[in-house]
């Protein structure tokens, strides 16, 4: 299939920017430079007082009210003259614990007393804003200064409001639990929010930040701000959202992506009971817009759900993905024959001679699946075309780019598009795409009333952006001290253009090991795909982690080496690596987790430890894998323990939940989780055939974290890559058997 | 469509529905309680728990006409009242358990059933009981130390 027939192609060019905007933090640098003062964000908003805040989320009217007499020092914060501190979180919560992190950063420099501060989601402006995304674990780096900044500025104006007030000096007096103290007798916030309005507001650039050995709040356990409405069922999510006259939407596209609609018993459907409308959309063939596909509008979910099972279509799949798994193995498998690829990525030293010339060497193939995201809220949005504008409630992981997409999609100018966000229930990923968003302002337009469009469980499997399989053909060669002299591997990956590999299955030249080995050479061949690929949690890293970790194993064993001992040596001076990797935090947490483990020392019979290490999101994370195997190759994981080195931790609780989730969501995808294609479908349709790990198998999972003085980096994605080679690892060490095929499945293996 | 009474969280509710509608689209759509969710319509990830006569049922695969007449209860009749949580509603607050949360309303369901018939479960009635709830955050963890502290707590309260 020709690139420009490709819709996937097209999906994948726009990913690439995503990517690059996430990586480099790019979306967040404009607001950096911006100062956060009123005027500007009355300007900017267009708006005054309580006003802001009409409308913008179903049936908060608490958030509408407030009012006019508040200190309003920007676009974070609100104190009332009760002394309540309204703190506005910005980006997406996706599970992540954002919601109650960014607040957490602001109070902290506002010096506020926790239980003061009551939290409500931002609305979605950029302008004011920035960033207001959440992907490639930047919502901490991306935001730290500027909501650092939001809570000192106004931090600043009480204290000057109380200082001039007290007519004593500023430097006389200090902050803390939500009051200016001066010696014995201190003013409350509450009391201060008009003498604080009249007070020039500070260059945000230019006000003192803490020093960490002063922070008060950040660093201990703090359960997440919305618990509360989470455990009593409150309508939070985006399924969950309500309007009148909202009807409920589904919208069938073609299982083989790039199908068109030829035909549909759209006649039939429109008499079904309880459906309203049914229509044909064209779409603009962009996978992460509108795709071609049959919305049916009914009066209940239940309804358009139905009536979906009804609907018969007529595809015309001349340009649609034929993908085949089966097809793509047997190709690669040939392939991985060949001891290099088409393209060079990166070649040090002179890795040919040095495997020639090395006194053991040791080669093997590995292969991994394309797996889906899978969040447990299938795809869904809101959307309400009126007044000229299309409003919608969406729970995106992008709500600041799904400004712009839908606008592009919808024909309508940025201005007349409004996101609320909402809270999302899973991210991993899956909503960084905006297609149902598209999708559902699509409907919402044609059919002049407000719609929920919801995905089954089925859609939001057949439809997803998977994070690609991909095969590694490696050769390791070791010196006579068992020391690691060369690497090679040529990566089998795939492309939707012929030029660039697909989202997730790049494979960049600074990954590790590179620039640890004086011998090292990575080519790649891209095999041909039209399924659509995207960022799965830790993309890339969630799978070449644990090929380059399990191979490492590898030869740390031909070697008749300590595992331990040959990472440590691997990672050698303490020094800062292209790409981020820093060698001597890398050796701090394989220290920890090895120390926290009881590495080297005795084991219940049947037991393995396995380690593994890897960087990636600016997170250095170590984690070793007790294990135990049966006669009938069942697998008990017995406990994980990770240790990670993201900088000063924000909330203790919600670090450690995401070191917890990330072990299991690892467990869970390389044991059973695989997406297959043939004929361009995916094969699995719902959760009994992609058997997400149950309660009966999780692992005790211990977290610990170095709190180091370098700048705070996220925890969403990091501790996920190295679960899956330590726990191969392990099992080698336990039975001798080396896995290099995921899903475990696959190998036989159960729990 | 037919005229179905049910009794929900202690009230009793009428709606005209297909009363082979499952009870999780009479509650999310008709009777404007979206707490309990959907999740993928096949009875196997337990997002829709509720309780049918203190039983956990999958309200996803339950016909409403087949709950006419028994009580049923949803996340959202799960405390006693708004400011008097459910022990496991204050646990999970505790020990902080949800991730993106979106699971967690059939999770607690299912621990409440199984509180309600095994007061101090052991992790193998953890495992029993809560096998049929998926969280793809990966919360297990916490929803297990959340279980035993409720229990815990609940022992406490009777013996006063």
């Amino acid at each position: 299939m020709s690139a420009r027939a490709n819709p996937a192609a097209g999906a994948d060019e726009v990913l690439r920017e995503l990517m690059r905007d996430i990586e480099l933090g790019a979306a967040a640098t404009p607001l950096r430079a911006r100062k956060l003062d009123r005027r500007t964000f009355m300007q900017l908003t267009g708006l005054a007082g309580g006003g802001l805040l009409l409308g913008f989320h179903i049936g908060d009217a608490q958030a509408a009210i407030a009012p006019a007499a508040d200190f309003v020092p920007n676009a974070f914060l609100r104190i009332s003259p009760k002394g309540s501190i309204l703190i506005y979180s910005k980006g997406p919560e996706i599970g992540q614990g954002i919601k109650t992190a960014f607040p957490l950063i602001i109070a902290e420099e506002l010096d506020a007393r926790w239980s003061d501060v009551v939290v409500e989601q931002a609305p979605v402006n950029p302008a004011v804003y920035g960033r207001q995304s959440a992907g490639g674990s930047r919502s901490i780096p991306d935001s730290w200064d500027q909501l650092r900044q939001a809570g000192a500025v106004a931090r600043m104006m009480l204290l000057g409001a109380a200082a001039a007030a007290w007519k004593v000096p500023v430097d006389q007096c200090t902050t803390r639990d939500s009051a200016v103290w001066n010696g014995k007798r201190s003013v409350k916030y509450g009391a201060l929010v008009a003498k604080a309005s009249a007070q020039p507001v500070p260059d945000p650039v230019t006000v003192k930040l803490k020093q960490r050995s002063e922070y008060r709040l950040l660093g201990k356990w703090y359960t997440g701000v919305d618990n509360h409405k989470v455990v009593t069922g409150a309508p939070l999510f985006g399924i969950d959202q309500s309007l009148p006259g909202l009807k409920c939407a589904v919208y069938e596209k073609c299982p083989a992506t790039g199908g068109k609609v030829r035909s549909a018993n759209l006649e039939q459907i429109k008499k079904l009971p309880g459906v309203r409308d049914a229509f044909v959309i064209e779409g603009n063939g962009k996978p992460t817009e509108v795709m071609p596909g049959v919305a049916i509008i009914a009066d209940t979910t239940w309804a358009a759900f139905q009536a979906r099972k009804q609907l018969r279509v007529e595809w015309d799949e001349s340009g649609a993905s034929k993908d085949s798994w089966k097809g793509i193995v047997e190709r690669a498998t040939q392939l991985g024959k060949h001891p290099t690829g088409e393209k060079t990525t990166i070649s040090t030293g002179d890795t040919a001679a040095a495997l020639a010339g090395a006194a053991k060497t040791v080669t093997a193939f590995y292969s991994y699946p394309f797996v889906s995201h899978a969040p447990l809220e299938p795809q869904n949005c809101t959307a309400w075309a009126h007044d000229g504008m299309v409003e919608f409630w969406a729970p995106t992981q992008t709500a600041d780019r799904a400004l712009q997409t839908a606008a592009g999609a919808l024909g309508v100018p940025v201005e007349r598009i409004k996101i609320n966000q909402t809270r999302v229930g899973g991210g991993f990923g899956r909503r960084l795409m905006n297609d149902y968003v598209c999708e559902a302002g699509a409907i919402a337009q044609r059919a002049g009333i407000p719609v929920k469009l919801i995905w089954t469980r089925e859609q939001d499997m057949a439809h997803d952006f998977y994070r690609p399989g991909g095969f590694h053909s490696l050769a390791g060669g070791l010196d006579a001290d068992g020391k690691l002299v060369a690497w090679r591997n040529h990566f089998i990956t795939f492309s939707t253009d012929g030029t660039n590999p697909v989202s997730g299955g790049n494979m960049p030249e600074q990954e590790f090991p590179a620039h640890n080995l004086p011998n090292y050479l990575l080519t790649q061949t891209m095999l041909p795909l039209a399924t659509p690929c995207g960022p799965w949690r830790a993309p890339r890293s969630c799978s070449v982690a644990w090929v380059i970790q399990g191979f490492l194993h590898e030869l740390a064993v031909a070697g008749g080496r300590d595992h331990r001992d040959f990472l440590l040596e691997i990672m050698g001076e303490r020094r800062l690596l292209p790409g981020g990797l820093d060698t001597g935090r890398a050796a701090d947490v394989i220290r920890l987790a090895t120390e926290k483990a009881g590495w080297g020392g005795k084991l219940p019979a049947g037991h393995g430890l396995g380690l593994a290490f890897h960087f990636s999101h600016a997170g250095h994370f170590a984690e070793v894998a007790e294990v135990s195997v049966d006669q009938d190759k069942r697998i008990r994981l017995h406990r994980v323990v990770v240790a990670g080195d993201i900088g000063p931790i924000v909330n203790m609780s919600g670090a450690m939940n995401q070191g917890e989730g990330a072990v299991i969501d690892g467990f869970s995808t390389m044991l059973g989780l695989e997406v297959t294609m043939e004929g361009g479908r995916v094969e699995q349709s719902n959760f009994h055939q992609y058997p997400i790990l149950r309660m009966p198998h999780h692992p005790k999972v211990e977290v610990h974290f170095i709190q180091s003085d370098n700048p705070p980096t996220g925890v969403g994605e990091p501790a996920l890559p190295p679960v899956a080679p330590a726990i191969c690892n392990a099992i080698f060490a336990a039975t001798g058997q080396r896995v290099r095929t995921l899903p475990l499945s696959k190998e036989g293996f159960s729990v | 469509m037919s005229t179905l009474t049910l009794r929900i969280n202690g009230n009793t509710r009428t709606t005209d529905v297909d009363p082979e509608t499952p009870l999780l689209w009479v509650l999310r759509d008709s009777l404007g309680m979206p707490g309990t969710k959907y999740g993928c319509g096949m009875a196997l990830c337990g997002a829709c728990t509720v309780h049918v006569d203190g039983e956990p049922v999958r309200a996803c695969s339950t016909p409403a006409s087949a709950v006419v007449g028994k009580d049923i209860t949803t996340i959202e009749g799960l405390a006693t009242s708004p400011t008097e949580l459910h022990p496991l509603q204050r646990a999970w607050i505790e020990h902080d358990v949800p991730q993106c949360g979106y699971c967690q309303a059939g999770q607690l369901m299912s621990a409440a059933a199984l509180l309600a018939r095994t007061p101090k479960p052991t992790d193998a009635d953890i495992d029993a009981a809560m096998a049929g709830n998926i969280c793809r955050c990966g919360t297990y963890q916490r929803i297990r130390a959340a279980i035993h502290s409720a229990a815990g707590q609940l022992a406490q309260e009777k013996s006063k």
